[in-house]
């Protein structure tokens, strides 16, 4: 009920500042990770470019959140806010209520482009995470823990493998076990999907489907695909275009688990939440575009110059004496 | 097939494209286009090797002098086959030589045995007496056993030496120029610091350096006897100014393998917090390594090359000296012999490069590069 009501809702919001947006919190339960007007941008002075303004988001425990958004609009830079791995220039990130600091393995982050180290095998990138998040363990227990999760993305065959043995597919299944066996509080997803080719993305959405039904774990992914985020997201908050790239309302999806794709083609509120969600993105960024280039036709005055000929006079001032 | 696989992984790991149409061909694949991968690798370079020995022979013949003349092919063959002739009769001459040592100095011992059990049941001086030829017996055999024939290096004595000069220059160089280059690397600040030493000493020749390096090492080894010493002064010389050139190459390319290790490596070890060191050897250290290799590549090829220069100015004995002395002497076999030497060195360090080709592609983490 709700999921339509906000889905309905959403163009009308369109104008509307995206930091208005404030979930239904009626029983939703505790948010894990909280951004509190956070602000990033790079550069400094005429070259500064802001990149993210004014983020409010919850993450409850326990949810599926995707943040979709076109390329360019700063999905990246909100995963590695996420991660720790930049600071937010302004407003806060909190984890369980105390400020996010830097990187930890307690949010596990899959990498776009898998980043796995082409030295190790599939083994031994997995038990470099293992090894060193659970330090304490017996040697015995850190393989076997290893092993059941390199079984669980379906890789025991390629576990001596090296990356550039391995198919795009297989490394990111690599990366996700890698991420998955460091038992994180949160998985952050950056565009994990999105340099797979269309059928072998497929087959990876159901993957991480049903790891994620097994596991229910609290989850961030960041995505271009809207049929991708309504699949296995809980809420979808869409990402406004950059630059200052703020987060529109969110979309509660309310679809019943567990999800079939095929199936899902001929629900009559898939198709209503993707033409919902696919309008809502396109036109912020039609209001975007017309914003930008409203100012720029204000902001420039037309020099008011006739061309003129300047073939004789040139050829005086050429051969005259300076 | 995994039989087959392995092979030519190896052909290509170890830089030899040279085998795998072989293996291939073994391996029953289809022999027309392993025909071609033949005639690429081994045909058309024998066919260029029998144009150049004709040219040369062809050079041999007009190049003559009043005193001397190019030696041809067969010449400097020759020279070759006589050299190691000459290898072969020296060790076998300083083997009898050191058999009837060893004979010598179990007889000694024999005798001075027999001294000691009579010295037993006497007394007196006559007991120290005996005693005491025993002992000089005792002494003798110890000589006798430790000799070393005092013969003249052969050519292959001193390609030995040169190996093992190149070879203790080059591991100097590695020991100074790795950790300075992954400081380099790691920080831009320190790697401002010693870019004008890098810029300003990397072009610098080793005849220029030689003297120097002669000079601090004749300081250090002033007041110290030389035969207290492992080392030779003018192995020490040669080696130092072989670690002196080919020590740019290694800092340069550590420095920029360190320099350039993806970002998302670094990241993951963010993630990870591995502490500093483990950040060092687990990310940073196998990341750079295939840089890293080929730097150590170009720096043995510099040395090995460097080391004859050097060899032949610091008179330390190796294939430098070799071909100076030959020079020197100017014996009618004299440019045959620095042929041939030319031929060897070339081969040696052809040989130096495929090992460490092999060395890096095995750090390439399955990229290997033929060359």
């Amino acid at each position: 009920m709700n999921a339509i009501a906000s889905a309905e809702a959403a163009p009308s919001l369109i104008a509307s500042e995206a930091s208005q947006h404030a979930p239904a919190r009626t029983s939703a339960p505790q948010p894990i990770i909280t951004l509190r007007n956070v602000s990033k941008g790079y550069g400094s002075g005429v070259t500064r470019n802001e990149v993210l303004t004014g983020i409010n988001l919850n993450l409850r425990e326990g949810e599926f959140l995707a943040v979709v958004g076109f390329s360019g609009s700063g999905k990246t830079t909100l995963t590695q806010l996420l991660a720790g791995l930049i600071r937010p220039d302004e407003g806060e990130i909190m984890m369980d209520g105390k400020p996010i600091t830097g990187p930890s393995p307690q949010r596990g982050l899959v990498f776009q482009n898998y980043s796995l180290l082409p030295w190790l095998t599939v083994r031994g990138n997995i038990a470099l995470s293992v090894d060193r998040v659970f330090r304490s363990w017996s040697r015995a227990a850190r393989r076997e823990h290893v092993d059941k999760f390199v079984e669980m993305v379906g890789l025991s065959h390629a576990v001596h493998r090296r990356p550039h043995e391995l198919s795009g597919g297989m490394r990111q299944r690599v990366s996700l076990a890698r991420t998955l066996a460091m038992k994180p509080k949160v998985l952050l997803l950056d565009e994990p999907l999105s340099a797979l080719d269309a059928l072998t993305r497929s087959v990876m959405q159901d993957e991480i489907l049903k790891i994620w039904e097994e596991e229910r774990q609290t989850c961030l992914m960041i995505t271009n695909d809207v049929d991708e985020a309504i699949l296995v997201a809980d809420r979808i908050a869409p990402l406004n275009p950059g630059p200052r790239a703020s987060l529109g309302p969110a979309f509660t999806v309310g679809l019943d688990r567990p999800r079939d794709k095929t199936e899902l083609n001929h629900n009559e509120r898939f198709k209503q939440l993707r033409n919902a969600v696919t309008n809502y993105l396109v036109a912020v960024r039609q209001k975007s575009r017309r914003d930008q280039s409203g100012g720029q036709t204000a902001s420039i005055k037309r020099p008011d110059i006739r061309p003129a000929d300047l073939g004789g006079p040139r050829r005086a001032i050429l051969n005259s004496p300076v | 097939m995994n039989v087959r696989g392995n092979a030519l992984k190896f052909c290509k790991v170890a830089g030899l494209p040279v085998l795998e149409p072989f293996v291939r061909l073994l391996a029953g694949e289809d022999p027309k286009e392993q025909l071609a991968g033949i005639t690429k690798f081994v045909v058309l370079p024998v066919f260029t090797v029998l144009i150049f020995l004709g040219l040369w022979s062809l050079a041999a013949k007009t190049i003559v002098t009043g005193s001397a003349r190019l030696p041809g092919p067969k010449a400097t063959w020759d020279a070759g086959v006589e050299l190691f002739e000459m290898h072969r009769q020296q060790k076998a001459a300083d083997s009898a030589m050191r058999q009837e040592k060893l004979t010598q100095a179990v007889q000694s011992m024999a005798k001075a045995k027999v001294l000691e059990q009579a010295a037993a049941e006497k007394t007196g001086s006559a007991k120290e007496e005996m005693l005491a030829s025993a002992l000089t017996y005792k002494q003798d055999a110890v000589r006798a056993a430790n000799f070393v024939p005092s013969s003249a290096p052969t050519f292959v004595d001193q390609i030995i030496t040169s190996l093992k000069t190149v070879f203790f220059g080059f591991a100097i160089a590695t020991l100074i120029a790795v950790p300075l280059g992954v400081l380099c690397g790691m920080s831009p600040w320190f790697n401002a610091a010693l870019t004008p030493f890098i810029q300003v000493f990397k072009p610098v020749s080793p005849l220029a350096w030689l003297p120097l390096a002669g000079l601090v090492i004749i300081w250090a080894y002033s007041g110290v006897n030389q035969e207290d010493t492992y080392f030779q002064k003018a192995f020490l010389i040669s080696a130092v100014t072989v670690s002196l050139c080919s020590l740019w190459p290694t800092l340069v390319n550590t420095t920029l393998g360190v320099a350039s290790v993806d970002k998302d490596y670094m990241n993951v070890a963010k993630v990870l917090k591995l502490s500093w060191p483990q950040q060092l050897f687990k990310i940073i250290l196998p990341a750079s390594l295939p840089l890293m290799f080929a730097g150590l590549r170009i720096s043995l090829g510099v040395g090995w090359m460097v080391l004859i220069a050097a060899d032949m100015l610091a008179q330390n004995p190796g294939l430098g000296k070799f071909v100076w002395d030959e020079f020197q002497n100017g014996s009618s076999q004299t440019y045959a012999r620095i042929a041939f030497s030319v031929i060897v060195i070339g081969v040696i360090g052809l040989m130096l490069d495929r090992i460490m080709i092999f060395l890096r592609n095995l750090v390439s983490f399955g990229n290997p590069h033929a060359a």
